[in-house]
């Protein structure tokens, strides 16, 4: 299955691309992956940070709890393998950011093995082919902390907030060929993270970042040679790193160049990757197994109450939502976003229909939030609010219009839905009686269109409707309305 | 009172309980006794007022008729390895100097909770690294001890405790903690005739211990005999949750469970440790120790550890490795020395400040360090010693099939002249041959004092356990040391 044959024309011809994500996520956790110290953001430099963190002498790591079962629930939310034994290594280098100077990973034995996300290409389009992007580990691992020094002449500025939190290094295999599936596989491996539980996601502050290793060859040939892209913070870069390393790359190849194997960065101001650091001052990390900690062993008992907490997951709640009735398109957007998702779920629960509840808050209340510049975090209605609404217009108390009428006031008043019937008058109206009065008021006055639709102008019915409606103020039951009419006009 | 200073650590505990004398006049006598004795350099820190502060809460406590802690009125010395809050901790280094830890470690802090209190930060070995004590930045610790041959020689006290061991034979203290990553405990201790043991790994809290080589590094007690070291470790012992590798075991009554008699105890006779050019001397001792077990009522067996020959080197290739790692953290950035030449910047920094912060033996080490863990090495190195490790433990695991203990000598000689191998570092590893196997394998060793070469000079035996097994570690040693009636001690020359 491909899911789409990208490939970039050069001069010389068509060029793939291959690229592979190494995603880092803050595990959420209330303390660092080895101390006690908080991990909140945006707070006073140095001001979280335990002697631990800081590397003091004789100071010693202990493993966090929380936030290794934050990364066994991950790796069971993409189908992973668990490894019951894994171990913390040393990786050792040299840089004012990181205090102890070394940075305890995991390299030989990983906590969670091979596993796999399912993409779509076009999210909102279920019709469009998926892919299946392998996962080829997730490790545990330190963060660093962030390091300044051009600031003063002779000092160096650390901010050790940071240092140790924990990341889950999440490793894919180079299985992705666009920068389409690599935007799409960054949402969808977002989407579980927030869905587990594990990380929030939060690009923007820095709890989610890719390394993007990009390569291109021709069509059928072996793997080219890669760069990685360091630390790229948006989907939106993301896949801009894809494209113009790849447009980079091929230029270089075709200028009768080599791709050097290096570490870039890219320049969100220019669009445009850049050389970090060539390959002769490349680092040699000297991994090891960390001594101050025992290998990690997972009893069944743990394991067991990873997999019991893991919640409903984005692709299985889909197919649920399309058991129910829901259309492929509303259940993909329903469960892109896992706040939008619960909501649903709370509207569900109240007993709404499921296909007429999702129809109303993919169209109505997204619409709305979007107008307002909320989220579904702080909708201004609730979905025992939006159930009373719905509610209303199932029993046949509101029609279509006369539902985004009362919506729209809910929204400026806050009032619930019923509430805002009773004060408005707003209810529909079933009452034959008085349709047909109205109807042979509105034949009356149009005696020439009556003639005109009787000789065949079929068209001519809408325009009935609509007179019927508006001189019974948006209230009448429209399927009253059209039987009514059909009878009266024969 | 001078006598006080005599006194060992159940001694002092029992005369401060019984009112014999106070715990203040003993803090008082071997502080006098600390003053005195500058030139053995076995102080760094002189803490005279922890000790009296302890010495009076103990006097104050019995005094209130409250029951006394274990070791009330018990002033220590300190090696200074253990960060100690307040109290300026170096591990013997410039790269250290001035610096004093805003905390405790769990070690010192089980002490001063037990009742002891501090005479001082003893000298060592930098970052614990050395079997003479040459390498301390605050120059080296002479031993008490002379050779009876009328020379002036000055003698390496052993190391990297050498501080601990100087001090406790010259009686500037009755007891004192030490680390052992290779023997660090058990050489000095042979080298001046007192009694020391390293537990099982795990057993006492690395917390605020100066990483040497985590996987090995321990703490155990130095002191005159096996019962002052028992009281010693009950006290230093016991689960931290702040150390991942500390063991979540109770802390056995080893003082109340010591005893002599060896019957029904198997001793096996390692015979891989008779080494080449192992002086007669030695080899002696060992024979004596030998019948001194039987003479307790010990069986002796022959047992084989193949593997003993390959300790050494799989040693010399972990404990730097892990060294070189533990030391990444002294980079002038965050506390410490900080050399930063005009102009340099932030790599420049870090070579100036280690080039000038570590001596020429740590340095040593970092490189063999970095140099078996760099890509194109790790395999041929460190794992090949890693898996030569695990043969060492499987050794060990075999031999307990025959025996319940393994009787060796400690050290392969006795102590030798300042400045007689430091210019071969290899001669100086060999020191370690017989203490390294037993620390590869994470066991409980001890040395006890088993008598005088013909230079006048304590000679020690070395008993080794299954792990957990410090109690019968214990009971060997007070087998030994009651049948060798050590009473031979340094003749006070300072």
């Amino acid at each position: 299955m491909v899911v789409s044959a990208y490939t970039l024309r050069g001069n010389t011809g068509d060029w793939e691309v291959v690229v592979g994500l190494e995603v880092h996520a803050q595990v959420t956790s209330n303390a660092k992956l080895f101390s006690g110290a908080a991990t909140e953001f945006g707070a006073e430099p140095n001001t979280q940070v335990s002697l631990v963190d800081a590397a003091m002498p004789g100071m010693l790591p202990v493993p966090n709890r929380e936030c290794i079962r934050q990364a066994v629930r991950t790796g069971m939310a993409i189908d992973a393998q668990i490894n019951t034994w894994s171990r913390f290594d040393r990786k050792n280098y040299f840089y004012a950011d990181l205090p102890q100077g070394y940075q305890i990973s995991q390299l030989y034995h990983p906590l969670v093995g091979e596993g796999a996300i399912d993409i779509s290409l076009d999210e909102k389009n279920p019709d469009a082919s998926g892919k299946r992007i392998g996962v080829e580990r997730i490790h545990v691992e330190q963060d660093a902390g962030k390091l300044m020094h051009d600031q003063h002449p002779t000092r160096s500025y650390v901010d050790l907030n940071r240092s140790g939190v924990a990341l889950m290094e999440i490793v894919s295999k180079p299985d992705l060929a666009s920068p389409a599936e690599a935007g799409a596989y960054l949402r969808k491996l977002r989407a579980i993270l927030r869905y587990v539980g594990s990380c929030d996601g939060n690009m923007e502050e820095g709890s989610m970042r890719a390394d993007v290793n990009v390569s291109v060859r021709r069509p059928g040939e072996p793997l080219g040679t890669r760069t990685e892209t360091k630390n790229v913070n948006s989907v939106r870069f993301v896949m801009a790193v894809v494209e113009q390393e790849a447009k980079r790359q091929i230029e270089v190849i075709e200028d009768g160049g080599k791709i050097v194997q290096e570490t870039r960065l890219y320049d969100p101001d220019r669009n445009e990757t850049r050389s970090m650091r060539s390959k002769e001052d490349a680092h040699d990390y000297r991994y090891f197994p960390d001594p101050d900690l025992l290998p990690l062993e997972l009893d069944q008992a743990f394991l067991d109450e990873c997999r019991a907490s893991l919640p409903e997951l984005p692709d299985a709640k889909r197919a649920r939502y399309e058991a129910l009735g829901v259309t492929p398109y509303h259940a993909a957007v329903l469960t892109a976003e896992v706040e939008n998702a619960r909501w649903f779920d709370s509207l569900l629960e109240t007993g709404a229909k499921p296909v007429a509840a999702a129809n109303w808050v993919t169209s109505e209340l997204f619409g709305a939030l979007n107008r307002l510049g909320k989220d579904i975090g702080s909708s201004p209605i609730t979905p025992d609010g939006a159930a009373e609404l719905l509610a209303l217009v199932a029993d046949g108390t509101l029609s279509g219009s006369l539902a985004k009428q009362v919506f729209e006031i809910m929204l400026e008043t806050g009032q619930g839905a019923g509430a805002v019937v009773e004060e408005r008058g707003l209810k529909q109206t079933s009452d034959t009686g008085e349709i047909e009065k109205v109807i042979a008021n509105v034949m009356a006055a149009n005696a020439d269109k009556v003639a005109d639709y009787r000789g065949g102008k079929d068209k001519l019915f809408g325009f009935f409707v609509g007179q019927t409606m508006k001189a019974m103020g948006g209230k009448a039951n429209p399927g009253v309305v059209n039987d009514l009419l059909k009878t009266a006009l024969g | 009172m001078t006598e006080l200073t005599n006194l060992g650590v159940a001694a002092i505990r029992d005369g401060v309980r019984e009112g014999t004398f106070s715990a203040r006049e003993v803090a008082e006598a071997f502080n006098a006794n600390v003053a005195k004795a500058k030139v053995l350099n076995a102080f760094l820190v002189e803490t005279p007022d922890h000790a009296l502060a302890a010495a009076d809460a103990a006097d104050a406590a019995r005094a209130a008729g409250e029951t006394p802690k274990p070791l009330a009125g018990v002033p220590i010395g300190m090696k200074d390895l253990f960060c100690t809050k307040g109290v300026p901790s170096t591990a013997a280094s410039l790269i250290l100097e001035g610096f004093t830890p805003p905390y405790e470690s769990t070690v010192s802090g089980k002490l001063w909770d037990a009742g002891a209190g501090m005479l001082g930060k003893l000298n060592m070995d930098q970052f614990a690294m050395g079997s003479s004590n040459e390498t301390s930045a605050f120059g080296n610790v002479i031993s008490p001890w002379r050779r009876n041959d009328g020379g002036n020689a000055a003698l390496a006290p052993g190391g990297s405790s050498g501080g601990s061991s100087a001090a406790i034979a010259a009686r500037l203290c009755p007891a004192a903690t030490g680390t052992d990553t290779g023997g660090s405990i058990r050489q000095p201790a042979a080298f001046v005739g007192i009694s020391g043991i390293k537990p099982t790994y795990g057993r006492c809290s690395r917390w605020g211990v100066v990483a040497f080589a985590s996987s090995l590094d321990q703490a155990g007690p130095m002191a005159r005999d096996v019962r002052d070291c028992a009281i010693m470790l009950e006290a230093m012992s016991g689960f931290d949750p702040k150390d991942a590798t500390s063991l979540d075991l109770a802390v056995p009554k080893w003082e109340a469970g010591l005893s002599g008699d060896l019957r029904g105890k198997r001793i096996g006779i390692p015979k891989e440790y008779r080494v080449d050019n192992m002086p007669a001397e030695i080899d002696a001792l060992w024979q004596q120790g030998i019948a001194w077990a039987k003479d307790a009522g010990a069986e002796i067996v022959e047992v084989s550890l193949p593997h003993t020959k390959y300790a050494l080197p799989a040693y010399y290739i972990i404990a730097p490795a892990e060294a070189s790692s533990n030391l990444a953290r002294y980079d002038g950035v965050r506390y410490g020395l900080r050399d930063l030449p005009e102009g340099a910047g932030l790599q420049d920094m870090y070579a100036a400040t280690r080039a000038a912060g570590f001596g020429p033996e740590v340095k040593r080490r970092i490189m063999i360090g970095t140099y078996v863990l760099s890509a194109g090495f790790y395999d041929a190195y460190f794992t090949q010693a890693s898996k030569v490790r695990a043969l060492i433990a499987r050794d060990f695991d075999r031999a307990w099939e025959q025996c319940d203990l393994l009787l060796t000598p400690t050290a392969p000689s006795a102590a030798f002249a300042l400045g007689e191998k430091s210019a071969d570092p290899i001669a100086m590893y060999l020191n370690d041959v017989f203490t390294v196997p037993s620390s590869l394998a994470g066991l409980p060793a001890m040395s006890v004092p088993g008598g005088l070469d013909s230079n006048g000079l304590p000679l020690g035996l070395q008993i080794i356990g299954k792990a957990l097994d410090e109690q019968g570690v214990l009971n060997a040693g007070l087998a030994l040391e009651e049948r060798a009636g050590f009473t031979a001690r340094a003749e006070a020359w300072w």
